[in-house]
């Protein structure tokens, strides 16, 4: 049985599905949030690549390229929030995030 | 089943195993970690789908700078694991309710609409077949040549992520001292030194008077240049 395109999408749904699941169980850990994405993302490249492949067309991995450029941007200026909240609340705790709610 | 086939679904069982570690793992730390082990494992696949510039990259990039941020962060801060993880198995029903129909649904349109099992032709429809295949000559004349402008957009996205983390985590400390240019530019000598008169005897058995002779004491430094009266 050879590997198809519907293998390299389906493991990518597995594993966007398992980062949904992810984000549910790790309300409160703000750091596991922010992994949970980055495992998204990856899901979301794998089927780029994937599709890149089996359709002889480029593009898919130059957007790869870019996907991937924005999420270390994304994560660098999340741990810098993550960072600046820890200083001045001394915890990360997301149900105390309140400030903001009338 | 031929190597390729086998090497997929090593590579894909090791993933999802990471994968739902990293997302049930109660330390943060082992979190990372095995969000490294899926980020090789996912680099593995991108090998075999021979996207061969983009993995090394997600090996270096992510690897080796996104993780090692997040284990730096993950290490700095004292986290209140107990806290954390109250109530954690509370949600899994709905999690995994919602989880698994995800998959399902998305496993059972895309495991039957795409039967695509190999590439048509190679990505460079080229008539020398004897020249050298390169996935980054390929990347790359693509990159600099239509999508110029997406690169340098990117860069600059970069520049921004980089400014923004430091002006987000830079912290000016109150005790810190520090020169004012401008102040030491505009001062004059009037204000740096105050010339008292006195008379050259006392009478002697009279009050001393003290007089404060303000600025004398301070010539090197930048103080307020308001000379007191």
């Amino acid at each position: 049985m050879t590997v198809t395109l519907g293998h390299y999408l389906t493991l990518g749904a597995i594993l966007f599905a398992l980062s949904v699941t992810g984000i549910f169980l790790n309300r409160k850990n703000i750091i596991v949030l922010l992994m949970a994405i980055e495992l998204m993302l990856l899901a979301v490249n794998m089927n780029f690549i994937a599709f890149s492949h089996y359709l002889n067309d480029i593009q898919g991995q130059v957007f790869v390229f870019f996907i991937l450029t924005v999420a270390a941007a994304e994560s660098a200026i999340g741990l810098a929030i993550l960072v600046l909240l820890f200083r001045n609340r001394s915890n990360i705790n997301v149900d105390e995030l309140n400030t903001l709610k009338g | 089943m031929d190597p390729q086939s086998v090497l997929f679904y090593v590579f894909s069982a090791i993933l999802l195993v990471a994968a739902f570690r990293v997302i049930t793992v109660s330390n943060p730390v082992h979190a990372a970690l095995f969000l490294v082990l899926s980020f090789f494992q996912a680099s593995g696949i991108w090998m075999l789908l021979e996207a061969e510039f983009l993995s090394i990259t997600l090996v270096l990039v992510y690897v080796g700078a996104v993780m090692v941020l997040f284990l730096f962060v993950v290490m700095m801060l004292d986290i209140d694991i107990e806290a954390m993880r109250r109530g954690f198995w509370s949600n899994f029903p709905l999690a995994a309710t919602v989880g698994s129909v995800i998959a399902l649904e998305l496993a059972a349109v895309l495991m039957g609409g795409f039967r695509l099992s190999r590439p048509a032709q190679p990505l460079i429809a080229d008539a020398l077949t004897d020249v050298q295949y390169s996935n980054t000559q390929v990347l790359g004349i693509s990159l600099y040549t239509d999508y110029l402008y997406p690169l340098e957009l990117a860069a600059v996205i970069l520049l921004v992520a980089i400014i923004a983390a430091i002006a987000l985590t830079l912290r000016d400390r109150k005790d810190s001292k520090y020169q004012n240019p401008s102040d030491q530019v505009r001062v004059r000598s009037s204000d740096r030194l105050t010339i008292v008169k006195m008379q050259a005897v006392q009478p002697v058995a009279d009050e001393v008077v003290v007089q404060e002779v303000p600025g004398t004491g301070e010539q090197g430094q930048n103080k307020d240049t308001e000379p007191k009266k």
